[in-house]
Parts: structure tokens; C-alpha cells; sequence
């Protein structure tokens, strides 16, 4: 079964919530950061690194000998990262989307595939969890390729974490396309519930059951449980506004560690999951 | 022209609530919301939408079964992984590459351009602001930025304004890129925590590498005072100027369920008279005086 932890906003409690649900479960799991641009899951749980690889993209590399100057690799590479001039090919790899389209038109065999490093994923272990997390190198783009790349390692037999990043665009989409069940993370304020509103589209796109963790109940006002009763959208937890749980949060500690209550909370949450994955199968 | 673009790397800082409050007391500016994933800024300044424009960022394939002979070469091409069985696009796995569409023997896939989203040029009560919303699961969210960008700037040669104030995206990547080149300095928000410090210290990486100067606020500094020493020693030590600290103060979530800047909603309480300060920092640091700065406003 595959979790996807989302938010719209940033800064809601996704890791937070996916760190501590992952712990209270232990064994069986995998957790997956998949906030490549900034990935936090590891200053929290400190896994154990035993594994790095790099993500490579393709890029093209033109054999000058053999190019015949003809543009059709400029022609079908719609990103603008091919300029053929009359002796020599530019290639802009920055802009490429390793999409193939010039290898496969070129019809001299001119254009190479050379490798381009994205970033790279590390694999650990912690609490018989299993964890990778991806990291998108600094000044790099392509953030969906280290996404995927992670998620290739999705074991069926295990319940797969994924703690995705801010937003509702294409990294966003790679990290919950195919989920059994998003968990969505919000805050009672006015931005908190504005950016919910557009994860729950997303969600509504992909067809995925969803529901609500509202974390730092307190601060803001209820519109956001207001909303969630009008769209018939599960609140499964509510975590309060405490500044010992932000202090935690500060020095990289985890809640059901220093407040053991919460972790029969989390693992709740975690039958509240189960039980709505299950209705929807039962559906089908 | 100045533009100052404020980042975090780390989402749910502040970044938005500190523009706003900086848009209440810049002179003769106009304002930018760069994250178009999930723009905020127009909750608090309540925009009059004065033009709305579509955003046709992309194409999209869509095979036209009339034509399709399942010979199976979009498959063989489809580097996304797009092309299902029944020789259907999936809309959300296409890159809109046109590989296919090129590669089609029987011409039988079409490549129509979509509208990703929607930009706009509002009034506020603090100056011009241009903004936007990509569509919801839609790509390109980089070109849309610097479409929005580029709108900004013209705009502000047109009124005669001489500062641009950018609410940016988190993270570090392709929106985030987008909304910096050019920039002339960079504001980092930053929170005394782990996490903070960790996503500020790869944003400070960014500018580095891209060369833009680039300033820190810590923003709920006395959450933890350790954390907060921690960020002005990596301040320090990588030449980036702390342009001030503000305290945790609810008056930024009262103000924003007032639709209000904290200035607004109670001018003198803790965090108004901090960000005040930084305000006042951030015009008088070399970054926004350099003496090209100083030409080209008198141009």
C-alpha cells in the first residue's frame, strides 16, 4: 500500500507527519522522501547510509564528423536545446527533458547519448524501516526523473511512505500518481486552507481517496474543518498548536518519542488509512 | 530598477506575510507573486484583477484513433511512459516532447497547445502586482514565472517604479531558478530549525551559484536561540548579511485572517517593529546601493 504525504503549502507538518507516522508503524515500511529539492525526512530519523547512486538523464552530444547539418534534431526538440548553426551544433543541456526525440530522428547517427547527473538517491535503514530519499543537484531542473527513480524501488509487500513536496505541478503529480491513499497536511489558517483547496483538485484528478491530518489546531480559525465537512473530505487527526511539539520539531526530534502518547495517535491515523483503502477496493 | 525576491527554500516560513508587510512600507513599487504552484500574497492584499491573460505554456499529445494502426512506435519512443496499452496519451505522464507526434508513420497523433494557467495585473492598495495561477497538475511552471517576471518589469519601466518585490517559490528548483536570474539580491527566510537551516543553507547554494546576492531574515528566532546563533555563524562564515531576527508573533496569523499586513492589523506590536528594522536594513545594504544600482535609478 503506498501513502503519499502532501500539503499545496509548504510548511504544514508533511515530514512531521510522515516521519512519525513511519516510526509508530516500524517494521514493514518503506519511507520515501521524495522532496528532492529539499529533502528533510533524514535530519529527523538519521538513518543508517549503506547505498548512494547517482539519477542520470541522457543528453545529447553531437559527433560533428558524422552531422550533416540538416536541423531535424533542432526541428522535433521542442525545449529549444539544440541550435544548429552551419558548422557547428549547440546543445543547451540545461533545457533538454531527455526526451530521446533527437537520437531517434538524427539520420546520420550523429547525435550521442551522453550522461547528465540530476542529483543522486541514498538508501538507509533505521528502526527496520527502510528509507531513501533523493537530492536534486544545486542549479539542476529535472525533478520528476529522481522522483520516479525513487519510487522504482516501491516493494508491494511493504506500506511505502512518500513524504512529497510543496506545490500541485509535475513533481507534485510524481509523487502521488499511483498512491492507494494521499494524507493531505494542512493548517487552519487562511493560506493553509487557500493551498489545501487546490491539493484536494489535484487529488480529485488523479482519482486518489484522500484525507486530512490538521496540524497546529488553535492558531487559525475553523474554516479549513468547515470546508473539509462541505467536501466530504475525512479529518483523521488533529495535532494541536503546542510550542513544545514546534520546539521539537526545531532540534530535529521526533514527537512520539518525547511525547509517547502519540504514537498510539499516529497508528490510529494509520487504521483510519487502512480502513478507507479498503472501502475503496470493496467499491471496485 | 531593484528587484528583491524573497525565498526559503523550506516552505512555511513566512515568506509570504513578511512581502506583504514589506509591500506596506516600500515606496513606489510593484509587486510580483512568483509561487505559481500555490500563490498566496492575494489572500492579504485583496487584488482589483485589472487584465487576465492565459498561459499557453505547452502541448499536449492526443492520438487520433481514426488514423492509429497500432503499429506500436509511439511506445517504442515514449520515453515518459505516456503511451498506455490502447494507444491512449496519458495526460498526466506526457511530457508534451512531440516525440510521437513526429515519429507517427500514419500522422495519426495530434499536438494541440494547452492553456497551463492564467496570469493576471492587479491594483492593490500598496501599487501594481502581477500574478498567477498555473492549472492544477500542469507543467512549466518555470516559463510561467518568468512570463510574469518579464510583465513585472515592463510594468514597472512603464509607471516609473523603481522597485520590484518578488514573493518567490520554495524549494530550489525550476521555478524557484526561474523567479532569481537577474535578481538583484535575494532575501532568505529562515527558521532557527533543523529543517531550516538545512533547506536555507541549499537556497544560499543556489544564489551562490548563480551568483545574486543574497541576505538572511530569521524569522521566530526565539523558538530556539541555538538554532538562531547556528544560522548567523553559517551567515557569517558563508559572507551572507543577517538583515535582522523576528520574533514568533501571532500577529502574523491574526493579520492574515484579517486579510491584512501586520502593520495593518497593529502597527506597533513586536514583529511590526522588527520587520521595520530589516526593511530599513535591506535599503541601506550595498547590495541594493551598488553604484550601478545608483545609475540606473537616476536613468
Amino acid at each position: 500500500m503506498i501513502i503519499s504525504v502532501a500539503s499545496g503549502k509548504g510548511g504544514t507538518g508533511k515530514t512531521t507527519v510522515s516521519t512519525n507516522l513511519a516510526l509508530s508503524i516500524g517494521q514493514g515500511v518503506q519511507l520515501f522522501d521524495c522532496d528532492v529539492e529539499e529533502p528533510n525526512v533524514h535530519l529527523f530519523l538519521h538513518p543508517a547510509i549503506y547505498k548512494k547512486e547517482p539519477v542520470i538523464a541522457p543528453v545529447p552530444k553531437i559527433d560533428l564528423a558524422k552531422c550533416i547539418f540538416c536541423k531535424k534534431c533542432m526541428d522535433i526538440c521542442r525545449f529549444g536545446a539544440l541550435a544548429v548553426l552551419k558548422k557547428d551544433v549547440l546543445v543547451f543541456e540545461n533545457l533538454c527533458h531527455s526526451c530521446g526525440g533527437c537520437f531517434e530522428i538524427c539520420p546520420e547517427n550523429a547525435v550521442l547519448e551522453k550522461e547528465r547527473s540530476l542529483g543522486d538517491i541514498e538508501h538507509g535503514t533505521v528502526n527496520g524501516i527502510s528509507f531513501i530519499h533523493g537530492r536534486l543537484s544545486i542549479g539542476q531542473v529535472m525533478v520528476p526523473p529522481i522522483i520516479k527513480k525513487i519510487r522504482s524501488y516501491t516493494d508491494p509487500d511493504l506500506i511505502t511512505i512518500i513524504d512529497a513536496p510543496p506545490g500541485t505541478s509535475c513533481p507534485v503529480i510524481a509523487a502521488m500518481n499511483k498512491a492507494d491513499f494521499i494524507l493531505l497536511v494542512t493548517e487552519p489558517t487562511p493560506f493553509g486552507l487557500h493551498d489545501l483547496k487546490l491539493a484536494v483538485e489535484t487529488v480529485k484528478i488523479l482519482n486518489i481517496p484522500c484525507g486530512l491530518v490538521i496540524n497546529r489546531v488553535g492558531i487559525g480559525n475553523d474554516a479549513v474543518n468547515q470546508y473539509a465537512k462541505n467536501e466530504n473530505i475525512p479529518v483523521l487527526m488533529e495535532i494541536p498548536f503546542d510550542k513544545k511539539i514546534a520546539q521539537l520539531y526545531s532540534r530535529g526530534e521526533m514527537i512520539i518519542e518525547k511525547m509517547p502518547e502519540y504514537k498510539d495517535r499516529f497508528l490510529n491515523l494509520f487504521k483510519k488509512i487502512v480502513g478507507l483503502v479498503e472501502k475503496k477496493e470493496d467499491k471496485k | 530598477m531593484r528587484e528583491l525576491v524573497i525565498l526559503s527554500g523550506k516552505g512555511g516560513t513566512g515568506k509570504t506575510s513578511i512581502t506583504a508587510a514589506f509591500a506596506s512600507l516600500a515606496q513606489n513599487m510593484i509587486l510580483c507573486d512568483a509561487d505559481v504552484d500555490a500563490a498566496d500574497l492575494h489572500l492579504i492584499l485583496n487584488p482589483d484583477f485589472k487584465k487576465t491573460m492565459e498561459f499557453k505554456g505547452g502541448h499536449q499529445a492526443v492520438t487520433n484513433k481514426a488514423l492509429c494502426t497500432q503499429c506500436g512506435r509511439c511506445i517504442e519512443v515514449c520515453r515518459f511512459g505516456a503511451v498506455r496499452d490502447t494507444f491512449e496519451i496519458d495526460p498526466i505522464d506526457c511530457e508534451g516532447c512531440g516525440v510521437c507526434v513526429d515519429l507517427c508513420p500514419e500522422k495519426a497523433i495530434d499536438f494541440p497547445e494547452t492553456v497551463c494557467g492564467k496570469w493576471y495585473i492587479s491594483d492593490t492598495r500598496f501599487g501594481p502586482m502581477v500574478h498567477a495561477r498555473l492549472g492544477i497538475a500542469q507543467e512549466n511552471s518555470g516559463k510561467l514565472v518568468s512570463l510574469i517576471r518579464g510583465e513585472a518589469k515592463k510594468l514597472a519601466a512603464k509607471n516609473n517604479l523603481d522597485l520590484i518585490l518578488t514573493d518567490g517559490p520554495p524549494g530550489i528548483g525550476c521555478p524557484v531558478i526561474a523567479s532569481i536570474g537577474q535578481a538583484t539580491a535575494i532575501l532568505i527566510v529562515a527558521e532557527p530549525t533543523v529543517s531550516g537551516i538545512h533547506d536555507m543553507e541549499r537556497v544560499g547554494q543556489l544564489s551562490k551559484h548563480f551568483n545574486i546576492p543574497a541576505m538572511i531574515c530569521i524569522n521566530k528566532y526565539d523558538l530556539n536561540p541555538e538554532q538562531t546563533q547556528k544560522i548567523e555563524d553559517l551567515a557569517q562564515k558563508a559572507n551572507i548579511t543577517v538583515a535582522g531576527r523576528v520574533s514568533f508573533d501571532q500577529t502574523f496569523t491574526e493579520a492574515m485572517i484579517k486579510a491584512k499586513t501586520i502593520f495593518e492589523y497593529n502597527h506597533d506590536s513586536q514583529a511590526s517593529r522588527e520587520v521595520r528594522q530589516i526593511w530599513n536594513n535591506i535599503l541601506s545594504l550595498p547590495a541594493f546601493n551598488s553604484p550601478v544600482t545608483q545609475i540606473l535609478k537616476h536613468l
